[in-house]
């Protein structure tokens, strides 16, 4: 941990690299924790959405029925109300405008028409349904690469096509082709996905006149940039709003957009005079708000005659929906891909385009891995195929083109700066803890239930914490600058810390209670972290990118550190001491003849000021601080997936048999929690391999409108995930931690693929799109065989 | 979303949940609840009544004879996977309600209500059917007991009159070298069955039944004999007109091969 022979957790044994059970789970598993859903406000009434049943269609009228009018809101009635506009500075960014409330026309089926207010949801409900509306049909864009042709129906018409953004780079290219002795061009294809966090989304309006504040409850993870997009829609003041976000039922990206729900609720409160409550229901979580994923590449990889990677050259299409989401754009996704695509790999050749297309489909919204989990599993999955070519075990391919050690810190080929790690070290210890030789093994012997076994690979790494310097250049609504945290102590010595970023599922209240104790020694119990208000906390982006760690870590660890000062300041002054002889240790100030316990100096700055000396700090036991990166390019950890499968080929089942994770997130605060990050994101990389996917017909309606549609991996489909740390510390960060949040959801759906891939390749079976389906895999090997009908192997 | 508004009764007694039926030409009956709740939250059903008849005390009851093992409608798929009703198959009826959607879903769900639903994905309509189950069907004036096999006239559809009610099913007992086979195919636990096979050998009564889930309708029978080959299987469905396309076909063959596998202790 840091420092070589340092104890894990400090000398209490509570502090940074400590396995200390969560705080929060006490009340999480009494079923104790507290969501919108558990939250009644007096006078509230319950809110349904009408939402549009068409894709693409102009609205003609709507008839409200007389007898409920008072009760509904449309577009008409948004009086002074702003459209939602998530724009980037990037050079050609075509920008959208999403009303609150359908206006004019209808962009994707469940785009928001009308909202309507009832003391029950099932009241509301039927209201809904007596609402009329006439729709002009529109030709629906469904398919992304049909909707650049220039015949394609426009979702927005004053674009001139459906290009949010075109983005391209290029290094030396055209000399790779005649370096070239191998080479493969695969397309692959990510399926559209859907968030699907246990809870969905809630929130409650009200209008509190005596502070003359809209308070908007809402599940959140950045309730600071909710309440700076809501005051701009609705043309309120910031300090005429306050965002609370309480408990979340996990968040995954999902939980960081500004939703029309939300600017339609905080106009309609005021409108009908009563407090609104309005909580997403799965048929509205998946068929149209939590879209997310679909990518489609044409890769070509390059390998030089020693069998090392030459060149890249992608054209990548990401599907972006109807309208650019608040605050992180129609480009968060496609143009990530450009920079993320060389992965960890060095490699002097390079191009890559990549389009940003607007279809009429829910807006594609930041998932957990973001732009990495479609990118890896292009790259790591034509990786592959290069050294099937080529002729070699695929990690050999690997192993002459990663990284290495000694070049750290590594400026990519895409200006990506990587801070610190050792790539091959992480794949060496993946080879062996997965049994790679015995697997291989095994499979030369065949199955007797004439199952076929294969072994994959994949590594990524995951840029975290990424600050000022990398948003500025985006442009997008909001630009990360120091993260800030409040600290005070009590008067009866207990320690609160305030953070305007939010915890649901990254265990903040005991990580952050981790770096506290490590600094000032108190105990646990007499640590609360406030956060989830922006009433109550330091303003924020929130959590995202994989950055709370990092950034709240970092912020809290300056405010503790401001904090211990004062403390031992009056401490030394009380003991009659120097300065600097007396130092913190265990929850006391320790000086040359005794020791004062912290809640004894807390006491004495509340309750007995006329013991403390003449020059203390009149600041007191209260103060902010703030943190940023010494650099803020961000951190970067990284980790090599091994998966091995069994492939039924009768049926196309895929069973995962071992799935091992060795991972490098530098310095952990908290291993045990760092653990659950990987399984939870492993749980759901594997639904994005082999389980998910949200279709649309030609019509662009959602064919999955239930959990029994939309298939979710269970418990019974987790593989025993085992993990092994590497700990290279990052020299950028306080103690050298790195964000780890999402890098369990990169990987497996390449690593995966790279799995089936190989059982299957005495086949001819070559499999690029995810999920992979048992139906998928029937026909990749009934494709296969029809194109080799002697049993040999397709070409 | 939630249920449209309904009337709510609950019925006391098997005469009382038909008359209340008779009564109202849009109520629906309402055993466990593990489709009709989704479907009414969904709103897909918005029946103007539900008539509960969870507390009829009949349809609750298990009972047995020399030849037969009779379940009330009620009996839950966790009361048998428990072995907390009468058995005649020595532990593969268990073995199967084990493998029913989820534990939650199991200690409501009913038989009555599975069967009756009728969807093809429904485990006991292809388990029973291949173990040649009878049920009783209550109406206004009598009730009829008739094989299950032939009950089901289509996904979703039955032989069920308007008014009348599933009040039992009866399993007949087997001979001592009864053997029991059963497959499905689900993408993941707990899910609906992509393809189900049932195999029920009973050499000394000379049955040799095969059955097969199809994604349409009702379940395919084939009544093998003993010197049957499961190599002719694929043949044997597809001219009892298996449907679906060719993964589906496959599918289903595979699968019945494997529970006739498992029968055939192989």
């Amino acid at each position: 941990m840091g420092a070589p022979g340092r104890p894990a957790g400090g000398a209490s044994g509570q502090g940074i690299g400590a396995s200390m059970p969560r705080k929060e789970d006490d009340r999480y598993m009494r079923g104790r924790g507290q969501y919108v859903g558990d939250i009644k406000v007096a006078g509230m009434l319950e809110v349904a959405f009408l939402r549009s049943p068409v894709a693409h269609a102009r609205i003609k009228a709507i008839r409200i029925p007389d007898a409920i009018r008072a009760h509904v809101v449309i577009a008409d009635d948004l009086e002074g109300v702003k459209a939602i506009r998530a724009d980037t500075s990037l050079p050609g960014f075509k920008s959208s405008v999403q009303p609150a409330l359908a206006t004019g026309k209808v962009r994707y089926v469940g785009e928001l028409i009308a909202l309507c207010a009832a003391p029950t949801r099932a009241e509301a409900e039927d209201m809904a349904a007596e609402i009329e509306v006439d729709f002009e049909p529109l030709p629906a864009v469904v398919d992304m690469r049909a909707a650049r042709r220039p015949e394609s129906a426009l979702v927005h018409e004053h674009w001139g096509d459906n290009l949010y953004l075109t983005t391209f780079v290029d290094v030396d290219f055209e000399a790779a082709k005649a370096k070239a002795a191998y080479s493969v061009t695969k397309e692959l294809v990510t399926a559209r996905q859907v968030m699907s966090p246990m809870e969905g989304r809630g929130v409650i309006a009200e209008w509190n006149s005596r502070k003359g504040q809209l308070v908007l409850t809402t599940s959140s993870q950045q309730p600071h940039i909710v309440r700076t997009g809501l005051a701009e829609c609705l043309g309120l003041a910031e300090e005429q709003v306050r965002v609370v976000s309480p408990d979340v039922g996990g968040g995954f990206g999902y939980k960081g957009i500004l939703l029309p729900e939300e600017v339609a609720l905080g106009f309609a409160t005021r409108k009908l005079g009563r407090p609104l409550r309005w909580l997403e229901d799965r048929r509205e979580n998946l068929t149209a708000n939590a879209n997310c994923r679909e990518h489609h590449y044409v890769l070509t990889a390059y390998a030089d005659a020693n069998g090392r990677l030459l060149a890249l050259d992608c054209e990548a299409t990401v599907d972006s929906g109807a309208y650019s989401a608040y605050p992180f754009s129609a480009c968060l996704e496609a143009g990530q891909v450009g920079s993320i695509l060389p992965g960890l790999y060095d490699f002097p050749h390079y191009r890559c385009k990549v389009y940003s297309v607007a279809t009429n489909k829910p807006p594609i919204l930041p998932y957990r891995g973001v732009a990495r989990t479609g990118v890896c599993f292009a790259l790591e999955v034509t990786l592959d195929a290069l050294a099937r070519k080529i002729g070699c075990e695929p990690n050999d391919l690997r192993f002459k083109s990663l990284v290495q050690p000694h070049q750290m810190p590594f400026d990519n080929i895409a200006k990506r700066h990587f801070d610190s790690g050792d790539y091959p070290k992480a794949l060496r210890m993946a080879i062996e803890a997965v049994g790679h030789d015995a697997v291989r093994a095994r499979q030369k012997q065949g199955e007797k239930d004439g199952r076929r076994i294969g072994i994959g690979y994949a590594m990524y790494a995951e840029q975290a914490g990424h600050g000022t310097s990398v948003y500025a250049a985006w442009g997008i609504p909001f630009v990360p600058g120091f993260e800030q945290s409040q600290a005070r102590f009590t008067p009866d010595g207990g320690l609160e810390l305030r953070i305007g970023a939010h915890s649901h599922g990254q265990g903040m209240e005991t990580t952050l209670s981790q770096v506290a104790h490590e600094i000032l020694g108190i105990p646990h119990d007499r640590i609360k972290l406030v956060h989830g208000d922006t009433g109550e906390t330091p303003y924020s982006t929130g959590t995202w990118g994989s950055r709370s760690m990092i950034m709240s870590g970092g912020a809290v660890a300056a405010a503790c550190d401001a904090l211990a000062e004062r403390v031992l300041k009056i401490g030394a002054a009380l003991m009659q001491a120097k300065r600097e002889d007396v130092r913190l240790e265990n929850g006391f100030v320790v000086g040359p003849s005794g020791r004062m316990a912290v809640t004894d100096i807390a006491r004495t700055w509340y309750r007995r000021p006329q013991d403390l000396p003449p020059d203390v700090d009149p600041g007191g036991l209260e103060l902010t601080a703030g943190y940023k990166a010494k650099r803020d390019t961000g951190t970067f950890s990284y980790a090599a997936h091994a998966a091995v499968v069994a492939v039924d080929p009768d049926t196309g089942a895929t069973e995962i048999l071992d799935y091992v994770v060795v991972e490098d997130g530098g310095v952990l605060v908290n291993p045990m929690i760092v653990d659950g990050q990987v399984y939870g994101g492993c749980a759901q990389g594997i639904g994005t391999a082999l389980y998910e996917e949200m279709g649309f017909d030609a019509n662009g309606q959602p064919q999955a409108s239930t959990l029994s549609d939309y298939m979710l991996p269970g418990p019974g489909e987790m593989p025993d995930v085992r993990i092994l740390h590497l700990e290279t510390p990052s020299p950028y960060t306080r103690w050298g931690q790195k964000g780890v949040g999402e890098g369990g959801a990169i990987a497996p759906p390449a690593a995966i693929t790279n799995a089936i891939n190989d059982a299957l390749k005495d086949m001819g079976v070559e499999l690029t799109m995810s999920p992979i389906t048992p139906r998928r895999i029937v026909a990749a090997i009934d494709a296969a065989s029809a194109a080799a009908p002697l049993g040999g192997k397709a070409a | 979303m939630k249920p449209s508004a309904f009337a709510y009764r609950r019925a006391s007694s098997l005469s009382d949940a038909v008359a209340a039926l008779a009564a109202n030409a849009d109520a629906k009956i309402m055993a466990g609840g593990q489709t009709l709740g989704p479907m009414l939250n969904l709103r897909l059903a918005q029946p103007a009544e539900i008539v509960d008849i969870t507390r009829i005390p009949e349809l609750c009851a298990t009972s047995e004879t020399s030849d037969w093992v009779n379940l009330g409608a009620l009996v839950t798929h966790a009361a048998i996977e428990d072995g907390l009703v009468p058995d005649p198959t020595r532990g593969f009826l268990a073995r199967v309600a084990h493998g029913i959607a989820y534990r939650a879903v199991r200690t409501r769900g009913t038989v009555g209500g599975s069967l009756a639903h009728a969807d093809p994905a429904a485990d006991w309509l292809s388990c029973f059917t291949a173990l040649g189950a009878q049920i009783s069907i209550s109406g206004p004036t009598d009730t009829r007991r008739v094989p299950l096999h032939g009950f089901m006239r289509g996904a979703l559809d039955t032989d069920l009159a308007p008014g009348e009610i599933l009040s039992a099913v009866h399993l007949p007992k087997f001979s001592a070298n009864a053997r029991f086979g059963y497959a499905k195919f689900c993408r993941k636990d707990g899910e609906f069955a992509d393809a189900i096979g049932a195999a029920l050998l009973d050499p000394d009564r000379a049955i040799y039944r095969l059955v097969a889930s199809t994604t349409a309708g009702a379940p395919i029978v084939i009544e093998a004999g003993a010197a049957f080959a499961p190599e002719e299987i694929p043949a044997r469905l597809d001219a009892a007109g298996s449907t679906g396309d060719s993964y589906e076909r496959r599918l289903r063959a595979v699968i019945l091969k494997r529970a006739l596998a498992e029968a055939m202790g192989k």
